[in-house]
């Protein structure tokens, strides 16, 4: 609305506001958020492209019914979930261990830096590659180590259980850095003559990160658990170059079955209907992502 | 050294070890002969070869999904970092109604997981007579690529001193003035930055190429590499000497950079 006295400054430096977010958030609205309200829209519909001459009728519910009743997205479900609190609890406690040992002033802090970051930014899909490598049954180093120790591997990719463990391993080899990174910078936020008045005062190291490293570390293992959550609940690429989801299903997570369902069953319709019900889930982890940051983020400049 | 300090370097030492083994693992089974590479595995290599890196740019032609990767991924941080600065800049030091919401919104869709919008823009881009073509992958890899870069320079604006722009403006110069000429040239770390993280982040994307592309000749390098099957069985040796292919290049990135990225990464997560 136009208003009465629109020339001052605070009108011009809203005008350039406007204009200066408008390309990007224009795309992101064209790319991301109107694509989703496609998605619920096809999740209304049968849509299988494998048989066009049904057409595109609109069923209501009819998808996300079938979805609650189906077998298959009920083990994926859950498989996300385990996938999810195991490995993002090894991540956090291994990335907490890493930071408060780098966080001891001692020489070659850089190296280390640079060591660990390396896994973070390769692709997942060559992480993958590796640790299907490092578990094979015939050449892998794994299975020798573990013969040498005396001790009968399983076939890693063939028993149902067995095969989340290169998944796991592989997903806490590739994400602890970025943890261990978040939280280091975390530490440093730390004021040292905190742990300077506990030690005169004669508390014992572990009444120290109890009572002071833990408290104040909070904000930064907030926003590495919401990170790493994020991250783990969506996992595709590791398990599909990994394990392919088997045996059979057994390590088949939501993203890929939705996946499969689209793009290899091609039936659009039910797929979306899975997307949406991922999305609701993920857009609740989100709600938690910017209370936690967004106050922070959003927050006027000192 | 203290008693503390030794069990730090210690744990520091053993995590570094298990995190740059695999690696170490790989460029040696990257280098041995297919022959040698199921039997008993040795930790000391001897005998390497190169033949698994000249079969694959002789044989698989790696260099075309390396073309690809290098496009799609270049474009996609050229116009996430351009578009996404401008953006950024707004929100991070105008003020004007509306700029909360705006920011929420960036940082929403930033969590969408990236199932969830595949379907619609599969179908988007196939009645565009997109799917396997270069603009095909650079339009979904935005959906990603400029919440990253906007939400990674609101924090680099934030921290630059308020007296910037102020200073540019007694001299007359306008507000985007200011920006171009005064806040730009100050940014650049940080621009370079987000433009590395962008990179990095295109050229791992899988599951948008994966979804978008139907043939070896717009694939990037990670589904390229995923789908790496030979006749038989998997040729273990020219996998793992593309997956070192594949790495060089953002471990180089990063590498280069750690300082700023680490920077960039932990800037905004952690003022809490």
């Amino acid at each position: 609305m136009p208003r009465a006295e629109p020339r001052g400054a605070e009108y011009r430096e809203a005008r350039l506001g406007w204009a200066m977010v408008l390309p990007a958030v224009g795309t992101i609205l064209l790319i991301a958020l109107f694509p989703l309200v496609w998605t619920v829209w096809e999740s209304l519909h049968l849509h299988d492209l494998r048989m066009p001459w049904l057409g595109r009728p609109f069923i209501g519910l009819d998808n996300y019914i079938e979805a609650l009743g189906d077998e298959r997205f009920r083990e994926a479900l859950v498989h996300t979930l385990a996938f999810t609190v195991a490995s993002v609890t090894l991540e956090l406690t291994l990335g907490c261990v890493l930071a408060l040992a780098m966080n001891r002033a001692f020489r070659g802090r850089g190296l280390v830096r640079a060591a660990i970051l390396v896994p973070w930014a390769i692709p997942t899909v060559v992480a993958a590659l590796i640790w299907r490598f490092m578990f094979d049954g015939d050449s892998g180093i794994v299975n020798a180590a573990l013969a040498w120790l005396g001790v009968d591997p399983p076939v890693w990719f063939v028993d149902r259980l067995a095969a989340w463990v290169p998944v796991v391993l592989g997903d806490v080899w590739k994400e602890t850095p970025f943890v261990a990174l978040l939280l280091l910078a975390g530490l440093q936020g730390i004021d040292a003559s905190l742990y300077e008045a506990a030690r005169i005062d004669g508390a014992s190291a572990w009444r120290q990160f109890r009572h002071i490293t833990l408290p104040l570390l909070k904000p930064a293992l907030l926003v590495a658990l919401i990170f790493r959550t994020r991250d783990a609940f969506r996992v595709f690429d590791l398990v599909y170059v990994m394990t392919g989801g088997g045996p059979g299903t057994a390590t088949e997570p939501i993203a890929l079955y939705t996946f499969t369902s689209l793009l290899q069953n091609l039936r659009f319709g039910y797929g979306s209907a899975l997307s949406v019900l991922v999305f609701l889930v993920a857009f609740l982890l989100a709600l938690g992502y910017i209370r936690v940051v967004g106050a922070d983020l959003t927050g006027e400049r000192r | 050294m203290s008693r503390g300090a030794r069990w730090a370097a210690l744990a520091v030492g053993l995590l570094v070890l298990a995190t740059a083994f695999p690696f170490y693992w790989t460029v040696v089974a990257s280098l041995t002969p297919e022959a040698r590479l199921f039997q008993a595995p040795s930790l000391v290599p001897t005998g390497l070869v190169l033949d698994h890196y000249r079969a694959l740019f002789v044989e698989r032609a790696f260099w075309v999904p390396i073309r690809n990767s290098l496009v799609v991924a270049g474009c996609t941080t050229v116009f996430s970092v351009f578009v996404g600065s401008l953006c950024a800049y707004a929100l991070a030091r105008l003020r004007f109604r509306g700029k909360v919401p705006l920011l929420g919104l960036v940082l929403a869709v930033s969590m969408f997981p990236q199932i969830s919008v595949v379907s619609p823009l599969f179908l988007l881009l196939r009645s565009l007579r997109l799917i396997d073509t270069y603009p095909g992958l650079i339009l979904p890899y935005l959906t990603f690529a400029l919440p990253l870069t906007v939400w990674l320079l609101v924090g680099f604006f934030r921290q630059l001193p308020a007296e910037l722009e102020e200073a540019a403006m007694v001299d007359g110069a306008g507000r985007l003035r200011a920006f171009r000429e005064v806040i730009v040239p100050v940014a650049v770390p940080g621009l370079a930055a987000t433009a590395i993280l962008t990179f990095v982040y295109s050229w791992n994307e899988f599951l948008f190429a994966l979804s978008f592309t139907l043939g070896p000749e717009r694939q990037t390098v990670p589904v390229a590499i995923a789908l790496f099957r030979g006749q038989y069985q998997v040729p273990w040796g020219q996998v793992l000497a593309a997956a070192i292919v594949a790495t060089a290049p953002v471990a180089a990135l990063v590498l280069g950079f750690q300082r700023r990225i680490v920077q960039g990464l932990t800037a905004g997560a952690v003022k809490g």
